[in-house]
């Protein structure tokens, strides 16, 4: 994967995003948005091209659960974090 | 060769032994000198459970140098001659810090030369998590330190169906693994055996810097004499953290890397992506997943009870009601006994033995010793019911349902508890501020939660309240007193809520904060480890606040009993002239002396010092001398005002309200009128007037500076407040 595609392009009309991911729905990883915060999630197992499905969300909105990968790994992060973690089509 | 099955016996011996034949020919080591062992893993790995199982109580607590992290150690029995000291590194993802509290463990690692530096890692892995688990691995691999994979949690990944063909991956991962369940204590056995033995560097490595970075790595790896390109790195990637580097040191690999046009972010990027790729080739070969409708995680159907819109707050509170029932009520009885086996002693003391320095040890020491004891049972409660909280993975959940709420005050999810607890008694609350991992967080949340009004400000409440606000009946039920204790509770919640949205516009962090965590799966709490953290904070309270609040106590003594001169002596045997004239019964002589005494000490003479600075507040010497004396404990005011108070009043007069009230000004008129009194309980709900929480809050954030700008902020919101309420209403 290569380096690039870390930071989005930013010609993309408005790409969809972990934090638009309806409960239950999958989606599968494409790139991550904020630099810093993608060492962070990157080490959490967000890799580019991994499927990420959403779990469920605190009662207030935020933040969210995801499920990582097809293991039964549970990650918690608040929505404007989601919202840096871009899908594919 | 087979794949290998989940061990059962307690001992590991079966599993194991294809692990021991594979170390037969390493000699074991020199029995004589004490290993050094670091125990490290990601959080959730059981990191803590393993820690407990190999060092039962012989744990201590001490400090890394510079950070406030707790730096635990304990002496482990390995065999019957080996022994080995065990320190338990905070939990973390990798080797690229986030927070301080992970800085730690580069500071330790990367240090070769450093006396502390370990002879090997054994690294906790959670097998139902094994991808990403093993990305720390391979990091400590590639550095080449000598390391033990303790791979846990198996019973969790056989529940999720995950098959792990430890030998296979023994041979890709290049070191022993040892499967184990730490938390029932199964591998202990085996693990200990291996801990035990010489162990070489690991054979394979995980990643290499790509070639183009090498002319820089060289530089900076034959400049610090470094045994591998990968340490170099780290050295590039984070020369400005490393805490053993000289500045000359910085600045020289910051001349390099600028020449070279080192990128950190990409490259920290691509390296993680790149040990992704590898592990998912490692696991390929060696761990097969069969998914069933059996297996599909009960932590979620739980989660649908307990993080329910509804539901879910319900429980919540349910759990915090009956923590605060604990601190508030259940403690009281243990607490009871402390405090009469205290007063038991010093009577003891008092009339067995005489001399200048039976005061001193009974009123100074004793009482300083019982003032300590006093904080067990609720500091023992409160982290009973957090360790169980904890260890079920449920605190994760709070956090997940607070902290949309609480983040907007600059608080944290987790911040509920102490400021829960906080109503009850702010030392086991700040204590507990511990569990949020984030710096920020923790220091707004422990700098706050002293403002929560808290039991022992109940006293003083009720006597000045009682005083000046009448029983009437509101709407026919209500309790207009009760309505004015209310009102107090509430002023000390906003206060707490406001200082906290100032601070977290007022504090700069290095570190970003944020809240990408696991989300842990529902678990039994293991008993051991729910007592091991009593009996760990009990002990840290104990000998390290403790110390503090001891010696506060003997200089209050001090101040309360002795004057200039001899002026307390003149003082007496004036009252006694007076005494002997108006015919009073030794009783009444006794409390006049006391009272006295009281005006003519140190604490007394100070009084009136803080006279003029308190009098705009409407208060006069004597509530200057409760001020000081109740430094000590805030019901302690309620016993100086009734001392001091006691001159010139009749003897039949008992309860400190009668002789409140019967005090006049120098007009004859009521001294406590109802704006004197709400500006004193003002007071009392803003100023920090307690030694023991200024004691812990040095304790837990490891220095003077956050317990001396809080005692600076809270009394000064004490005054303002208080002079507000006393001008606006006199």
């Amino acid at each position: 994967m290569p380096v690039s595609s870390i930071s989005a392009s930013a010609k993309t009309p408005v790409p969809r995003s972990v934090k638009d991911l309806r409960l239950g729905e999958s989606g599968t990883i494409c790139c991550l948005q904020d630099p810093e915060m993608a060492l962070k999630l990157l080490e959490m197992g967000c890799i580019p091209g991994t499927q990420v499905r959403m779990n469920s969300r605190a009662p207030l909105g935020c933040p969210i659960t995801l499920v990582v990968g097809n293991e039964d790994y549970t990650l918690s992060l608040r929505v404007s974090e989601a919202a840096t973690i871009l899908l594919k089509d | 060769m087979a794949r290998a099955s989940l061990i059962t016996d307690s001992t590991g011996a079966a599993a194991s032994a294809l692990t021991l034949e594979a170390l037969r020919d390493v000699p074991p080591r020199s029995p004589r000198t004490l290993t050094r062992i670091a125990l490290i893993g990601n959080p959730n790995s059981g990191k803590s459970s393993l820690f407990n199982q190999l060092t039962g109580l012989n744990q201590k607590v001490g400090n890394f140098p510079g950070v406030t992290v707790d730096r635990k150690t304990g002496i482990s029995q390995l065999t019957a001659q080996h022994r080995a000291e065990i320190i338990d590194l905070p939990g973390t993802y990798s080797l690229y810090p986030k927070s301080l509290d992970e800085k730690v463990i580069t500071d330790l690692l990367y240090d070769r030369t450093s006396e502390q530096y370990p002879d090997f890692v054994v690294v906790t892995v959670d097998a139902s998590n094994i991808r990403r688990n093993l990305l720390l691995f391979t990091q400590l691999a590639d550095l080449g330190l000598p390391a033990v994979l303790a791979l846990n949690m198996m019973d969790v990944a056989e529940q999720h169906g995950i098959q792990i063909d430890i030998s296979a991956l023994q041979q890709e991962l290049g070191v022993p693994i040892i499967p184990m369940n730490a938390r029932k204590g199964v591998g202990i056995a085996a693990l200990k055996i291996v801990m035990a033995r010489q162990l070489g560097a690991p054979t394979k490595g995980f990643f290499s810097p790509s070639d183009d970075l090498l002319p820089m790595l060289r530089q900076i790896r034959y400049y610090f004499d470094l045994h591998n390109d990968y340490l170099a790195l780290h050295y590039a990637h984070q020369f400005r953290q490393i805490s053993f580097l000289t500045p000359d040191d910085r600045a020289y690999i910051q001349e390099l890397v600028e020449k070279y046009d080192f990128q950190p972010t990409a490259r920290q990027a691509q390296e993680t992506i790149d040990r992704y790729a590898r592990i998912n080739d490692i696991l390929l070969n060696t761990v097969t997943v069969t998914r069933t409708e059996q297996n599909e995680p009960y932590s979620n159907r739980i989660d649908k009870v307990l993080t329910h819109k509804v539901w879910g707050y319900l429980i919540f509170f349910g759990v915090l009601f009956l923590m605060f029932q604990a601190v508030f009520a259940w403690a009281s009885y243990p607490m009871e006994l402390i405090d009469e086996g205290v007063t038991w002693i010093n009577q003891l003391v008092q009339t067995n033995f005489d001399g200048p320095l039976v005061s001193l040890l009974t009123e100074g020491v004793l009482a300083g010793l019982g003032g300590v004891l006093i904080f067990i049972p609720q500091i023992a409660l409160l982290f009973a019911f957090i360790a169980v909280l904890e260890e079920t993975g449920y605190m994760a959940r709070v956090t997940f349902m607070m902290d949309c709420i609480m983040r907007k005050f600059g608080l944290n999810g987790k911040s509920v508890v102490p400021l829960i607890s906080g109503v009850a008694c702010a030392v086991p609350a700040i204590m507990s501020a511990r569990t949020i991992e984030n710096w920020k967080d923790r220091i707004i949340t422990i700098f706050v939660t002293p403002l929560m009004s808290c039991s022992a400000r109940i006293p003083v409440y009720t006597v000045l309240i009682a005083l000046v606000v009448p029983p009437t009946k509101v709407l026919g039920i209500f309790n207009l007193q009760g309505f004015a204790l209310m009102g107090l509770y509430l002023l000390g919640f906003f206060a707490a809520i406001f200082s906290a949205l100032a601070l977290k516009l007022l504090l700069r962090t290095q570190n970003k904060s944020y809240f990408i965590m696991e989300f842990p799966v529902y678990r039994w709490p293991r008993w051991k480890n729910v007592g091991i953290t009593i009996v760990e904070k009990v002990k840290t309270f104990v000998f390290q606040a403790g110390k503090v609040i001891v010696a506060i106590s003997v200089i209050l003594w001090v101040l309360a009993s002795y004057g200039p001169g001899d002026s307390l002596a003149r003082a007496e045997s004036r009252v006694r002239a007076t005494a002997a004239q108006q015919q009073l019964t030794p009783t009444e002589t006794d409390i006049r002396i006391a009272s006295e005494k009281l005006e003519n000490s140190y604490a007394g003479l100070f009084g009136h010092l803080l006279e003029p600075a308190i009098r705009p507040l409407g208060f006069d010497w004597k509530i200057g001398i409760a001020l000081i004396t109740s430094f000590a404990a805030r019901e302690v005011f309620v016993g100086t005002i009734s001392t001091i108070y006691s001159v010139g009043q009749d003897a039949d007069m008992r309860t400190v309200q009668q002789k409140l009230a019967a005090e006049k000004d120098e007009n004859g008129q009521p001294f406590f009128t109802p704006a004197r009194a709400f500006s004193l309980l003002v007071f009392y709900v803003f100023a920090m007037q307690c030694m023991s929480t200024l004691a812990v809050v040095y304790r837990e954030t490891k220095g003077w500076k956050w317990p001396l700008l809080q005692l600076l902020y809270m009394t000064g919101l004490a005054y303002v407040s208080s002079l507000i309420v006393y001008q606006v209403f006199k």
